[in-house]
């Protein structure tokens, strides 16, 4: 399985499927994030591995 | 994903480019870009003199780091608000400016809300019942004048903030829903200096929120990542997500929605240019700032009101 944390929330994807995929799955919006897997930035069409954990970086401030 | 410049593995996609580049092409595509739109806009030289306004965020770290790696002479303002929300929010974006300009070298300004008028900005914003509760009406006056009296009183020729597209797409998207044609016909990269208001510029206004976290991250930049507590439910957050949601399905929307309207504004198919030419200004007698009609600006009407009640 593979891992993806968005501030305190957590998702559980398959392995094997691009992170594209793993973000629509979890109902992420790719637009508002920048995925990082050990600390190194990945594009959408990264294919994730069995126990990757991907963090998410919220990219939306202002009020 | 490859690198488009050098055929290696890409770490950013920017889709409405068409583009994705690896770290590196990407640090170096960054400053060239803001280069490229500091000479469009003609926002400022290099013999000038800049105050970034900082807050601890991303963007505006951002925008210091790269005014700094172009060579310009830019110095930090950090506006220190009293915000504490349960997670000492305003001593850590604090923490995190005076972190930033010791670790590059630069020159950092700190002016306190609560040392300067005697109360932080939620108190100021309990005392003159605006914003329903919420501080961000009262905030975004009390910057905007700061801003400006440390620009002139410290003889800055340019106010420079990180604005981004997206903060700009947000405030278009807002306005427009609302056909505010005096916000819309004023909003810019570049707002010019006037009597009592410094020139103010948003060298960041053309590159994607989304770019601006892969800079910081990318540079190892250290920024205030926890929302602004008072943030929570904004329209402008609501605003971006839903421009967000637009370039999911689309990509460009954003870009296009906003560089379409600078298109349109430049040419007069929005307005005429007598619509600003009409705006009457007045300087407020007490700190000299303009101010839309006569007698005490917002701000000082507002500290007024506060040292009335202590």
């Amino acid at each position: 399985m593979v891992k993806l944390i968005l501030r305190n929330q957590e998702f559980e994807v398959k392995a094997g499927m691009a992170l594209l995929d793993a973000l629509k799955k979890s109902n992420i919006v790719p637009e508002a994030v920048i995925a990082t897997r050990n600390g190194e930035m990945i594009t959408e069409d990264e294919i994730l591995k069995d126990g990757d954990v991907i963090k998410l970086v919220a990219v939306i401030s202002g009020g | 994903m490859k690198c488009k410049k050098c055929g290696g593995k890409a770490s950013v996609n920017m889709r409405q480019h068409n583009m994705a580049l690896c770290k590196d092409d990407f640090l170096a595509w960054v400053p060239e870009q803001t280069e490229r739109f500091i000479k469009k806009y003609r926002m400022f030289t290099h013999e000038e003199k800049i105050l970034v306004a900082v807050s601890g965020g991303k963007d505006s770290l951002s925008l210091w780091d790269i005014l700094a790696r172009l060579g310009y002479q830019a110095d930090g303002l950090y506006l220190g608000l009293g915000i504490d929300g349960g997670i000492d929010y305003s001593h850590e974006s604090q923490r995190l400016t005076e972190k930033f300009a010791q670790d590059h070298n630069l020159k950092l300004h700190v002016v306190d809300v609560e040392k300067e008028y005697g109360h932080s900005i939620p108190v100021l914003a309990n005392i003159s019942h605006r914003g329903r509760g919420k501080p961000c009406a009262v905030c975004g006056l009390a910057k905007r004048h700061e801003m400006n009296r440390i620009a002139r009183d410290l003889g800055y020729d340019v106010l420079a903030t990180g604005h981004n597209l997206d903060d700009e797409a947000a405030v278009l998207f807002g306005n427009t829903l609302q056909w505010s044609s005096e916000y819309l016909i004023r909003q810019g990269p570049v707002l010019p200096s006037s009597d009592g208001l410094a020139r103010k510029v948003k060298p960041l206004c053309r590159f994607y929120e989304r770019e601006m976290t892969a800079y910081a991250l990318a540079r190892g930049i250290e920024y205030i990542y926890e929302e602004c507590p008072f943030a929570e439910g904004s329209k402008q957050i609501f605003y971006k997500e839903a421009l967000n949601q637009l370039e999911n399905v689309r990509p460009g929307t954003k870009m296009t929605f906003y560089v379409k309207f600078l298109d349109a504004k430049l040419k007069g198919d929005l307005f005429q240019e007598k619509t600003i030419e009409q705006v009457n200004l007045h300087a407020c007698p007490e700190c000299g700032q303009a101010t839309s009609a006569p007698g005490l600006c917002s701000f000082c009407r507002l500290i007024e009101k506060a040292r009335a009640e202590v």
